[in-house]
């Protein structure tokens, strides 16, 4: 089972990673952090396969993927 | 039995750094010290920052830093490298400090072949004063300082500063690439790579230029950032390595 991890504190909502995300595993929600950035989340964590594609492309190094 | 198959790399401070949502600047910081990591030389090399929003780098990167006057980081990892040449000392610098006010110490430090990595950061324009014209800029392209678009007649054509650096004997590696997909993210991070393998082997100067963007001067959002690097800087700035020896 695959899952991917966005820091909160290190997202500023750029959505370079729910743009390249194959399964739309990612967006956004209501909620900011510290600096007033409507962080990503995955929405749909269940469709994640671990391709890391977000990884990559997250210019902030914000996510971290498990396998 | 789960394990992490993509991490931060080590080599980056774990605070948020200060550039703006969307910037490949800490997108090649993260490429640059996933490269140091692998190779094993996070306690062992420097970078040397230029000035602009390459400074920011001061809150992103850990390892040992040094911020120059505006343009000199060339001048000053050259300095660094022939007193300690064991050290791996590469320079991350932008495009008003590389191809303008520091032109004459990048070409000259290019043109002794001193064994130094040189990062230069592309964005076309001087994103921490205000957006001003850089020597890169593109041609009709509106920035603080040309506010009815870049013309010849005035300010001259955009520098390419891998072609320029091609017509010297001494460089040994110069690549152009950009960050725009996870394809071209993975062509950099070669590049890099490259870039350093070429001073571990001693070969002399390498630089690795990257095709960036910057959404807040340019007006753009992330996204429609990177569909203007497609349109208007690639065509402008065609990738691929230019000199591999």
């Amino acid at each position: 089972m695959a899952r991917i991890e966005i820091n909160p504190k290190l997202c500023k909502g750029c959505l370079y990673c729910a743009d390249v995300c194959p399964k739309k595993v990612i967006g956004v929600t209501d909620a900011v952090n510290a600096k007033g950035f409507q962080y990503a989340v995955p929405l749909h964590p269940e469709n994640c396969v671990g391709c890391a594609m977000c990884a990559i492309m997250c210019p902030d190094a914000a996510i971290e993927v498990y396998k | 039995m789960e394990e992490k198959i993509y991490k931060r790399p080590a080599g980056l401070q774990d605070n948020i750094n200060g550039y703006c949502p969307g910037c490949f600047h800490p997108g090649i910081g993260k490429l640059i010290m996933s490269v140091m990591e692998e190779f094993d030389l996070l306690e062992r090399s420097v970078m040397v920052d230029g000035i602009g929003c390459v400074a920011s780098n001061m809150s992103y990167i850990g390892i040992d830093e040094l911020n120059t006057p505006h343009g000199r980081p060339c001048a000053v990892a050259s300095a660094i490298k022939r007193c300690s040449p064991e050290t791996i000392v590469v320079t991350y610098q932008g495009d008003g400090d590389l191809a303008s006010i520091g032109l004459a110490e990048t070409m000259m430090a290019a043109n002794r072949g001193d064994n130094i990595s040189v990062f230069f950061v592309n964005n076309a324009n001087y994103g921490m004063t205000g957006g001003q014209m850089a020597p890169t800029t593109l041609m009709g392209m509106k920035t603080s300082t040309t506010p009815y678009g870049r013309n010849a007649q005035e300010h001259g054509y955009p520098m390419h500063m891998c072609e320029v650096l091609n017509t010297l004997t001494a460089p040994s590696y110069l690549a152009r690439v950009t960050l725009i997909d996870v394809p071209h993210i993975k062509k950099a991070r070669e590049a890099v790579k490259q870039a350093i393998q070429h001073q571990l082997d001693g070969k002399g100067f390498s630089m690795v230029e990257f095709v960036s963007n910057c959404p807040t001067n340019w007006g753009l959002t992330p996204q429609e950032s990177i569909q203007f690097i497609k349109d208007k800087m690639l065509p402008e700035f065609p990738l691929g390595e230019f000199r591999n020896r």
